[in-house]
């Protein structure tokens, strides 16, 4: 089956050239083994039995202190964040992005969380804007323009991407710095990049570009996925960015998408300024208009500006014809949870819920479990659980992370009417 | 992440249906339909849905004026069988933990609200907790039933529960959870409009109390799978325009601060709310 030599018949030419392609000289059956390691998802018990790893515990150990570390980095939860957001990713495109060392390939990889990262950025930051710039070969090249909806990014970076040459860090900040000099001052500017390569091929004195992006106040991120590097651990300790540097591909991920919550405001723009926008009213069904957008007629569907009166398919978007923004109110409301952010949950610790001082109910308030294990012989020993500092109602570790990450109202707060301590003007 | 959207490997046509009841005394006591045959047609509806597959699974949370809390699981086992025989078993369930819902949300009024107008219902914690027993749903195991929330309101949108209910909204279609609304009050209500609007669920205002059930039963009661099929009521214009924080108006153009995003008619120096 494998190294079959002489003239291969016609209708078996692609099967053969694929055997020879991935043959390293493994047989089939050990080439299955390469990738999935099935054993290494198991760990003996106390007793000497085999057990498969218990997934949940070491995830809520992780995110416990995950949330810890971030609790004592804010000093309050009132910390001003740039909801407004200019951000370009660069992605290097150099020869050490077609490493196979990340499976498939480094390139495949990024590929496909940044496809992740910027459904997930509009959805956290719907009025800000992306745009995507390659390097390779020494040079830095524009692949789309910042742009508010994630369509033609993603279909962008769905096209092909050959990687080639040498990354250039200076020329890739220069475009950068170029095209962030256009956007109006409120909005805020940042860079992520997304570094495959251990070096940068520059025309000139990368430093200075540095200091350049600093007075900007262009905030650079970099995402190494090969090794850290000094100078890009000095670009974001100048620009106020972070830097880390990716283990594997869920590592990686993790990291990418750490990015996508907005970052706290460089004090300059805290001041607040009042753009103008629009909130343009759904066009009545049966109404025939040509869209701004694709230049076709279209009929129903669609929003009219309120200042120039055009129709626009899709929200948020700037009207072509006047430069207006137009967005709707669920837009903005998807970022007030950045701006009234719930506090993180206390933990419970187990001897103190058999304590009969407290009257804990041992059920979750948000999804009715119980808190007390049910394990073979565990009795009523009581689980980790968490508590709010606000309502004191008592939730499972599960519910915790279902509503830091994903609902931001804490269930009990907003079920009891006298515990509302705050009150959103509106 | 518990919170991307699920994989589709829904047990085939199994739902699970989470109701939230509007309790709030001040609506009924002042709504002509009287509460307890509203709470026997939508008992009968419950009932309904239990009839139609076996696996299926209802969950009702009251929504009271000072607090909400789950009063039925058709699925825990914490039911006890009908008492006297005379009704179903999920009617003396219900309507008994409904009198201590009822009892306890009393005790907790103040009257501290604004002479003639009715304090709404705790819509958001209502919602925040059906949407978490839904992720406990989801994490039962791959073939988990498909969930869908019901709400069932009468009293007018409380305001100050704009951002939560938003929230909840968005969370909801994260995990592709519609969000169906049957509303009764008298005016529309803006928030459950733009709930089913964005969630994919239905809103529908029924325009005859005394026929309350055939709307539930022909609207609501069929799962997600069925609806492809079915011709639904259709949402009319959503109104999604913002209101000014100034004068409370819709507005068509307005300034919105770029670090809190409170939206003004008229152009400011300073953003009131920052400073």
């Amino acid at each position: 089956m494998n190294n079959i030599a002489g003239k291969p018949l016609n209708g078996d030419l692609e099967d053969d050239d694929e055997d020879e392609a991935n043959d390293d000289g493994l047989e089939a059956w050990e080439r299955a083994y390469t990738e999935d390691r099935s054993w290494e998802s198991l760990q003996e018990d106390e007793s000497g039995l085999l057990r498969p790893i218990d997934t949940t515990a070491i995830h809520h150990a992780q995110y416990r202190r995950r949330l810890r570390a971030l609790a004592s980095n804010a000093a309050t939860a009132r910390i001003q964040k740039g909801l407004i957001r200019y951000l370009y990713i660069v992605v290097d495109l150099s020869k050490a992005a077609s490493e196979r060392d990340f499976r498939p390939s480094r390139m495949a990889v990024i590929a496909k969380q940044v496809e992740l990262f910027i459904r997930e950025f509009f959805d956290q930051n719907p009025l800000s804007h992306v745009g995507l710039v390659t390097t390779k070969d020494g040079v830095a090249n524009c692949l789309t323009d910042l742009g508010g909806s994630p369509e033609s990014h993603i279909k962008a970076l769905m096209g092909k991407l050959e990687c080639s040459g040498d990354a250039s860090l200076q020329n890739a900040l220069e475009l950068v710095h170029s095209n962030l000099n256009q956007i109006p001052s409120y909005g805020h500017r940042e860079v992520l990049i997304l570094y495959s390569a251990l070096s940068t091929c520059d025309p000139g004195d990368l430093m200075e570009t540095i200091q350049k992006c600093k007075k900007s106040k262009i905030r650079c991120s970099v995402i190494g996925l090969a090794a850290e590097m000094f100078i890009c651990k000095h670009l974001c300790q100048e620009t106020g960015g972070t830097y880390s540097v990716a283990l594997d591909e869920s590592h990686f991920k993790e990291l990418i998408l750490e990015h996508s919550p907005p970052p706290p405001a460089i004090a300059e723009y805290a001041t607040a300024n009042l753009i103008k926008m629009g909130f343009p009213q759904r066009a009545a069904e049966g109404s025939v208009a040509i869209c701004t957008c694709h230049e076709e007629a279209k009929t129903g569907g669609g929003y009219t500006c309120p200042r120039c009166k055009v129709r626009v398919c899709e929200l948020p978007t700037e009207c072509r014809v006047c430069g207006l923004t137009l967005i709707s109110s669920p837009h903005l409301a998807r970022s007030y949870h950045h701006l009234f952010p719930i506090v993180p949950f206390a933990e419970i610790s187990p001897s103190s819920q058999n304590d009969p001082n407290h009257s804990f109910p041992n059920t979750c308030f948000g999804c009715q479990q119980s808190l007390l294990s049910q394990g073979f012989g565990a009795g009523n020993k009581a689980e980790l659980s968490v508590s709010c500092p606000k309502c004191k109602q008592q939730f499972c570790l599960d519910c915790d992370m279902y509503i830091h990450e994903s609902l931001h109202n804490c269930p009990g707060c907003e079920s009891f009417r006298h515990s509302k301590s705050v009150t959103i003007a509106q | 992440m518990t919170t991307s959207a699920p994989s589709k490997n829904y047990a085939d046509d199994v739902s699970l249906l989470v109701v939230t009841l509007d309790t709030n005394p001040f609506f009924w006591s002042s709504f002509p339909f009287h509460f307890s045959e509203f709470l026997s047609q939508v008992l009968a509806f419950l009932n309904s849905i239990l009839l139609l597959g076996q696996l299926n699974q209802v969950v009702v949370i009251a929504t009271g004026c000072n607090s909400c809390s789950y009063v039925y699981d058709s699925a825990s086992d914490k039911n006890h069988a009908s008492t006297n025989g005379t009704m179903p078993a999920i009617y003396s369930n219900l309507l008994h933990n409904l009198d201590e819902f009822v009892a306890k949300d009393q005790q907790l009024t103040t009257p501290h609200h604004k002479p003639g107008t009715i304090p709404s219902s705790l819509l958001s914690g209502a919602l925040s907790m059906a949407l978490c027993y839904i992720q406990r749903a989801f994490r039962s195991g791959p073939m988990h039933p498909q969930p869908r929330i019901l709400c069932l309101q009468g009293s007018t949108d409380g305001p100050e529960q704009y951002v939560a209910i938003m929230n909840a909204i968005f969370s909801a279609q994260r995990s592709v959870v519609p969000v169906d609304s049957c509303f009764i009050g008298s005016n529309n209500s803006a928030f459950l409009q733009q709930a089913s609007y964005i969630t994919g669920g239905i809103y529908y205002r029924p325009p005859q109390m005394e026929g309350l059930f055939q709307y539930l039963s022909t609207v609501f009661a069929t799962d997600l799978h069925s609806r492809e099929f079915l011709r639904l009521p259709k949402s009319l214009g959503v109104d999604f325009r913002a209101s000014c924080f100034c004068h409370k108006q819709t507005i068509d153009m307005g300034y919105v601060c770029s670090v809190c995003l409170s939206i003004f008619c008229e152009h400011h120096d300073k953003c009131s709310t920052c400073r």
